[in-house]
C-alpha cells in the first residue's frame, strides 16, 4: 500500500539500570508511550519528578487512530509546552455537518463563543501527535525506554517492583508508583488479574486514511443512510498532509478480512467521492468497540489511565482526550505526594475525579452508538423521525446524535472542591476547568490560561494594588506554593505584574467583581472561589485541594 | 411542578381524534410508524418537562413488563 508517511524507528538503548546490582529506584514508572503516558511523562519532567517511561514497541502508532484533539487537550499541551507543535501541524476545525439520505440537514458550531486561544478541535494523526510529545519529552530532558516490555508487576505497600524484558535480557525496577498507560489491552491490568467490564457493541466499522487533494472544508461531516452507503453511516474528517479519515459503518455481519481488501475499500470510496476520484489508501482497519471501564482506577500504588482504565466508542473523540485529562489529573498529584507536600490519599481523588469523568464519556458514547446503530425497529424509526425533523425544526437537532464531542470534564462532586460560600453565577463552579480569556500583559496580548501555568494560583480580580503586599505575605505562609495572579477588570494599566481583562469577558466567564478570588489547581481546575480575599478560607480550601483536610 | 394531566384537556376531543386518524390516511404501516414518531418528538418538545414526559412514558408502558 503506498504511503506518504513512514514510521520512525526509535533505537533500543541499554540503560545503566539494567546493569545495577540491585533494582534501581524511581518515583514514578509509566508503562506505555502513547499519548497518555507521554503527556504524563512531560508533566512530571516539568515538575522535576523522577519518572521512567517504558514501552514494548519502538515506534509511534500505526495508522491515524485518535485524530481529534479537543480544545482542552490543546490547553493542556500549551501548559506542557507543545500546544503550538500540535496545533500548527494539525487542522483546526470548529464546525460539523450532518447529512441524512440525500440532504444536508444542518451545520453546527462547536465553539460559538469568540475570544478563546484554541479552537474546538485540531485534527492530527496520532503518529504525528505522539511524535510532537516525544520531541517535547526529549526537550525537557526525558526519554522513553523503547523495547522494554513489562513482564511482571509485584505491588507492595510501600513500592511496586516491576520486571522488564529487553532485547538484551531482563531487569527489575522499584517504583514508588506505577502508572499503567498501556492501552485497551493493558499488560499491567492482565498481570494483576484485574477486570475491565462493560458493553461490546455489535457493529463493525471500516476506517481508512486516504491521501487525496480535495477541495472540502475542514469540518466533521457525518452521513446517516447516504446514497453512497445505504442503511449505514459514514464519517469524514480532514487530517494533516492531505490525509482524510473516512469511516464506514459495516454492520455486525461484515467479514473484516474481506472488507480490508484494497479494491473493496477503493470501490466504497469512489462511490462516496465519485468514479474519477484520485486517492491513495494509507491505512485501513476494521474495528469493533466496547464501552467499558475498570471498577477502580487506583489499586494501591498502581494507577490506571487512558484506555487501560476505560474505553469508549470513537464517536465523540472521548478516548484520547479523556486519557490526556487522566494524565494531567495525575501529574500534579503524583508530584505533590512524591515531594512530601501532600499525603498519599490525594491520589485517591484521582479515582474520585476521573471515575465519574469516564462514566460521563461512556454514557455519551454509548448513547451516540445507540443512535448511530439502532438496536430495534422502534429505535430506528425514532432516529429517522429525528433526522427528518432536524432539517426544518431546530429542536430536533438536539436529538440527533452523531457523537457528542468531547468537552472538558467539570469535576463536580470532587472531594477536593470547596463548596461556594457566596452566590456566584457562571460556569466556573468548583471543579470546572478554567475558561480562557484574552488578556494584556505589559501591553502585549496573551491568554489567561498561559499565565496560570502548572502551580496553585490565587487568581485575583482586582484593579488596585493596595492590599497586594499583605496578600503576598499571607500566601507565603501557606504550606504549598500558591502564586498570585492579578487580573485587572479596568482597562487602564497600573503598576506591577498583572493582566488586564482586555475584552471584558471576566465578568461573564468568571462572574468576576472587584476582589473576587479563585483558588486554581495546578491542572487549571477551580478549587474554590471567594468574593474577597481572606487567608483562613483560602488555607482551608488549599488543604482540601491537596487531600490534607482533616 | 407540573404533573401528567389524566383529565380531559382537549376542547374538542372528537375533532382531534379524527384529525389524528386522518393524518395517517394512505400511508403504509412503516410510514405511519415514522409519522407517529415525528409526532411524538414534536409534542414532547412542546411539553418540554422531562418529569411529565417520563410519567407519560410510564403510563403508556403500563400493562407490559
Amino acid at each position: 500500500m503506498p504511503s506518504a508517511y513512514s514510521q520512525p524507528v526509535f533505537p533500543y538503548v541499554r540503560h545503566p539500570d539494567q546493569d545495577a546490582r540491585s533494582p534501581a529506584h524511581h518515583s514514578v514508572i509509566i508503562v506505555g508511550a502513547g499519548p497518555v503516558g507521554l503527556s504524563l511523562a512531560i508533566d512530571l519532567q516539568l515538575r522535576a519528578i523522577d519518572a521512567v517511561v517504558i514501552d514494548d514497541n519502538n515506534t509511534v502508532s500505526d495508522g491515524s487512530r485518535a485524530i481529534c484533539h479537543s480544545k482542552r487537550t490543546l490547553e493542556i499541551l500549551d501548559r506542557l509546552g507543545c500546544g503550538d507543535a500540535v496545533a500548527d501541524r494539525g487542522v483546526r476545525w470548529n464546525a460539523g455537518k450532518v447529512f441524512f439520505q440525500d440532504d444536508l440537514i444542518y451545520r453546527f458550531e462547536l465553539l460559538p463563543e469568540p475570544a478563546h486561544k484554541r479552537p474546538a478541535f485540531v485534527n492530527l494523526q496520532q503518529y504525528h501527535f505522539e511524535q510532537c510529545l516525544i520531541d517535547r519529552l526529549r526537550e525537557t530532558g526525558g526519554s522513553v525506554r523503547w523495547k522494554n516490555k513489562l513482564t511482571g508487576v509485584t505491588p507492595h505497600s510501600d513500592r511496586v517492583i516491576i520486571d522488564i524484558a529487553t532485547p538484551e535480557g531482563n531487569y527489575r525496577l522499584n517504583g514508588d508508583y506505577l502508572v499503567a498507560a498501556d492501552g485497551a489491552r493493558s499488560a499491567t491490568r492482565g498481570l494483576l488479574g484485574l477486570e475491565c467490564k462493560g458493553q461490546e457493541f455489535q457493529d463493525r466499522f471500516l476506517i481508512a486514511d486516504v491521501l487525496m487533494k480535495a477541495d472540502l472544508p475542514a469540518e466533521r461531516w457525518f452521513w446517516f443512510d447516504p446514497p453512497f452507503h445505504r442503511n449505514q453511516s459514514a464519517l469524514l474528517h480532514r487530517q494533516a498532509d492531505n490525509v482524510w479519515r473516512i469511516d464506514f459503518q459495516l454492520g455486525w455481519d461484515a467479514d473484516p478480512d474481506l472488507e480490508k481488501q484494497v479494491q473493496r475499500v477503493g470501490a466504497r470510496i469512489r462511490a462516496m467521492l465519485g468514479e474519477h476520484a484520485e486517492f491513495e489508501l494509507q491505512w485501513v482497519s476494521v474495528y469493533t468497540f466496547q464501552c467499558r471501564r475498570m471498577e477502580k482506577f487506583r489499586h494501591g500504588r498502581v494507577l490506571f489511565a487512558g484506555d487501560a482504565a476505560h474505553q469508549v466508542s470513537p464517536f465523540g473523540a472521548r478516548g484520547g482526550n479523556g486519557g490526556i485529562q487522566d494524565g494531567e489529573n495525575l501529574a500534579w498529584k503524583l508530584a505533590l505526594v512524591a515531594t512530601g507536600q501532600a499525603p498519599d490519599r490525594l491520589l485517591d481523588s484521582y479515582d474520585a475525579e476521573r471515575g465519574p469523568a469516564a462514566d460521563e464519556n461512556i454514557l455519551h458514547s454509548a448513547r451516540s452508538t445507540d443512535f448511530i446503530t439502532p438496536k430495534s425497529a422502534a429505535s430506528r424509526t425514532f432516529r429517522d423521525a429525528a433526522l427528518l425533523l432536524a432539517k426544518t425544526c431546530p429542536f430536533a437537532r438536539g436529538l440527533v446524535n452523531s457523537g457528542r464531542l468531547s468537552s472538558a470534564s467539570t469535576l463536580v462532586g470532587s472531594p477536593l472542591n470547596t463548596p461556594d460560600c457566596a452566590a456566584f453565577s457562571g460556569a466556573m463552579v468548583p471543579g470546572a476547568p478554567c475558561a480562557d480569556l484574552p488578556v494584556l500583559h505589559d501591553g502585549e496580548p496573551g491568554w489567561l490560561l498561559d499565565f496560570l501555568g502548572g502551580e496553585f494560583v490565587a487568581l485575583y480580580f482586582c484593579s488596585d494594588d493596595r492590599d497586594i503586599g499583605a496578600i503576598e505575605a499571607a500566601l507565603r505562609s501557606l504550606p504549598v506554593t500558591v502564586r498570585l495572579l492579578r487580573v485587572s477588570l479596568q482597562p487602564a494599566s497600573f503598576g506591577g505584574a498583572t493582566l488586564f481583562d482586555v475584552e471584558g469577558h471576566a465578568r461573564q466567564r468568571y462572574d468576576a467583581k472587584e476582589g473576587t478570588l479563585y483558588l486554581i489547581r495546578p491542572d487549571q481546575h477551580v478549587a474554590a472561589r471567594f468574593p474577597m480575599f481572606a487567608v483562613g478560607p483560602l488555607r482551608s480550601a488549599l488543604a482540601r485541594a491537596i487531600g490534607a483536610a482533616s | 411542578m407540573s404533573t401528567l394531566n389524566l383529565e380531559n384537556n382537549l376542547a374538542a376531543p372528537d375533532d382531534f381524534y379524527q384529525a389524528l386518524i386522518d393524518v395517517h390516511r394512505g400511508l403504509t404501516d412503516e410510514q405511519s410508524a415514522l409519522l407517529n414518531a415525528k409526532l411524538i418528538l414534536l409534542l414532547a418538545n412542546q411539553i418540554g418537562d422531562l418529569e411529565v414526559l417520563k410519567a407519560a412514558l410510564a403510563k403508556a408502558r403500563e400493562g407490559w413488563r
